[in-house]
């Protein structure tokens, strides 16, 4: 499936996140509409020893159904797929998943980078790619690739962020095409949808 | 794969994934080694990674290497074999080991085990240690496999990095040892070996997942973080032969995020834990039965 904005067909939205994602993933899944139409990969760094309650507890705040990215998994739309810990989530050209032990890229695995990269070679220009807030520097090669590719690109205002290092340091590659704040992007993802619901 | 008349305007992305195809089938045809049904994107990340280190322009570039020069070959079949692995990695799954799956093995006067690829055999020589505790070592063969032969040789040899011992340590206590992890190594300037008397069970062979076959019944199969590197086709080739080579009743133990769900023989086995992803495979006839009833 794909939503249509300005004639351009989006089928997927990749999300990076570090520190400080718990909080700023609510606020931009907050309200989504149970038709959205595409679906959202996030990739949140995690501590790698400990189980990650991450797609329960987002699975209490949004209305699109939350899981853990399995192995092989086809990607449905309208799902949002969370990145396990200890593994980075890649994306293969026929919208499935394959999850990967290799080395920590930038010092983290799941690595953003990793996720974007191969979500940009699956989608090419119909990917949104989304960065937000973290102290890292993980995921700014991966916007560049995807923006390479034609695909948008969005990064937390790193002024308003809770940790801006990770949106700042993708911002200054020169390949970001909107800087927003976390409630612009939630009202962004509910475009999508085609039904402004209105965020607040 | 249909060929339609393209107009020269094709994807830098569509073109790059034709030369990793191109450089597949070479590998394929040329050494017998054969990538083709691996993870694809996992695949292309690590010839991207290959490509930056090599210096050639273009992946199309290092094929002519790759067909006449064999140490190019073995390069890239490193890159593309790379494995991350550590002793009694995810220690929670060597307690359920020793807890749900060593008391049925002791019932057999022979244990055999595989475990398919081993890597550089941390992982082994994990599951020595508890077998040796448990008072099963000696009356266990343990068959460790890989296709990479490089990583057999660390293997075989038994040296790790010094570094990692406190790690170790942890994960050996975690995993519910019952000992003192430093008697199973001597450290050595800045390395550790471990102990010789752990190696005497242990059968390191070269063994490839993807083209080659069964080589005896086994009460206990590992395979763990390797299916991961699979797609559907070659996860299912290599279900079926852990599923030939195990005797009914008996088990294989996957990665933490491997499972057995897309395989079409999965309702003929059972979870032991589904933390651990133990599995065990039923005495058929009972199970068809139960099949039946329902």
């Amino acid at each position: 499936m794909t939503t249509n904005i300005k004639e351009k067909k989006y089928e997927a939205v990749a999300i990076g996140v570090s520190a400080g994602g718990l909080k700023a993933l609510i606020k931009v899944f907050s309200n989504l509409p149970a038709d959205f139409p595409i679906p959202i990969i996030v990739t949140q760094h995690l501590n790698p020893s400990e189980d990650s309650y991450l797609a329960e507890i987002l699975n209490r705040i949004t209305l699109l159904p939350v899981k853990e990215a399995m192995d092989k998994e086809k990607i449905k739309p309208g799902n949002i797929y969370i990145a396990p810990p200890n593994y980075h989530l890649l994306l293969e050209r026929n919208e499935t998943i394959s999850l990967s032990n290799d080395e920590k890229v930038n010092y983290s695995r799941p690595s953003i980078d990793a996720m974007f990269e191969s979500a940009a070679y699956a989608w090419s220009g119909n990917l949104i790619g989304i960065i937000l807030t973290g102290a890292s520097i993980d995921g700014a090669n991966g916007i560049r690739v995807i923006k390479n590719f034609g695909g948008l690109t969005i990064a937390e205002d790193p002024k308003a962020a809770e940790y801006p290092m990770m949106p700042k340091t993708a911002v200054d590659t020169g390949a970001v095409d909107k800087i927003l704040t976390l409630s612009e992007i939630n009202k962004f993802l509910i475009n999508l949808s085609g039904v402004d619901k209105r965020a607040e | 794969m249909a060929v339609s008349v393209r107009n020269g305007n094709m994807k830098i992305q569509d073109i790059e994934n034709l030369e990793i195809s191109l450089l597949l089938e070479a590998m394929y045809q040329r050494y017998g080694y054969d990538f083709r049904d691996y993870s694809r994107a996992s695949v292309e990340r690590r010839a991207r990674q290959f490509l930056i280190k090599s210096g050639y322009k273009s992946i199309s570039q290092m094929i002519p290497a790759l067909l006449h020069d064999e140490l190019f070959f073995q390069t890239l079949v490193r890159e593309f074999s790379i494995t991350v692995t550590e002793m009694f990695r995810d220690p929670g799954v060597y307690k359920v080991l020793k807890e749900k799956v060593f008391p049925v093995l002791k019932t057999y006067p022979f244990i055999k085990i595989w475990h398919a690829g081993c890597a550089t055999g941390e992982e082994v020589y994990s599951l020595s240690i508890l077998l040796r505790e448990q008072g099963l070592y000696n009356r266990a063969t343990i068959f460790a496999t890989d296709f990479n032969d490089e990583a057999l040789e660390k293997a075989k040899q038994g040296i790790y990095n010094l570094e990692n011992v406190k790690q170790s340590t942890q994960n050996y206590q975690k995993a519910g040892g019952s000992e003192s992890f430093s008697q199973y190594y001597h450290a050595k300037y800045d390395s550790i070996v471990i102990d010789k008397s752990l190696q005497k069970k242990i059968t390191f062979a070269n063994h490839n997942l993807v083209t080659d076959h069964s080589f005896g019944e086994m009460h206990l199969i590992l395979c763990r973080n390797v299916l991961i590197y699979f797609n559907n086709t070659l996860q299912n080739r290599a279900l079926n032969l852990f599923d030939y080579s195990l005797v009914p009743g008996g088990f294989l133990c996957l990665g933490n995020k491997e499972s057995l769900l897309f395989w079409e023989k999965d309702k003929e086995y059972e979870s032991i834990e589904d933390s651990a992803k133990i599995f065990q495979r039923k005495y058929l006839p009972e199970c068809l039965n139960k099949t039946n009833d329902h």
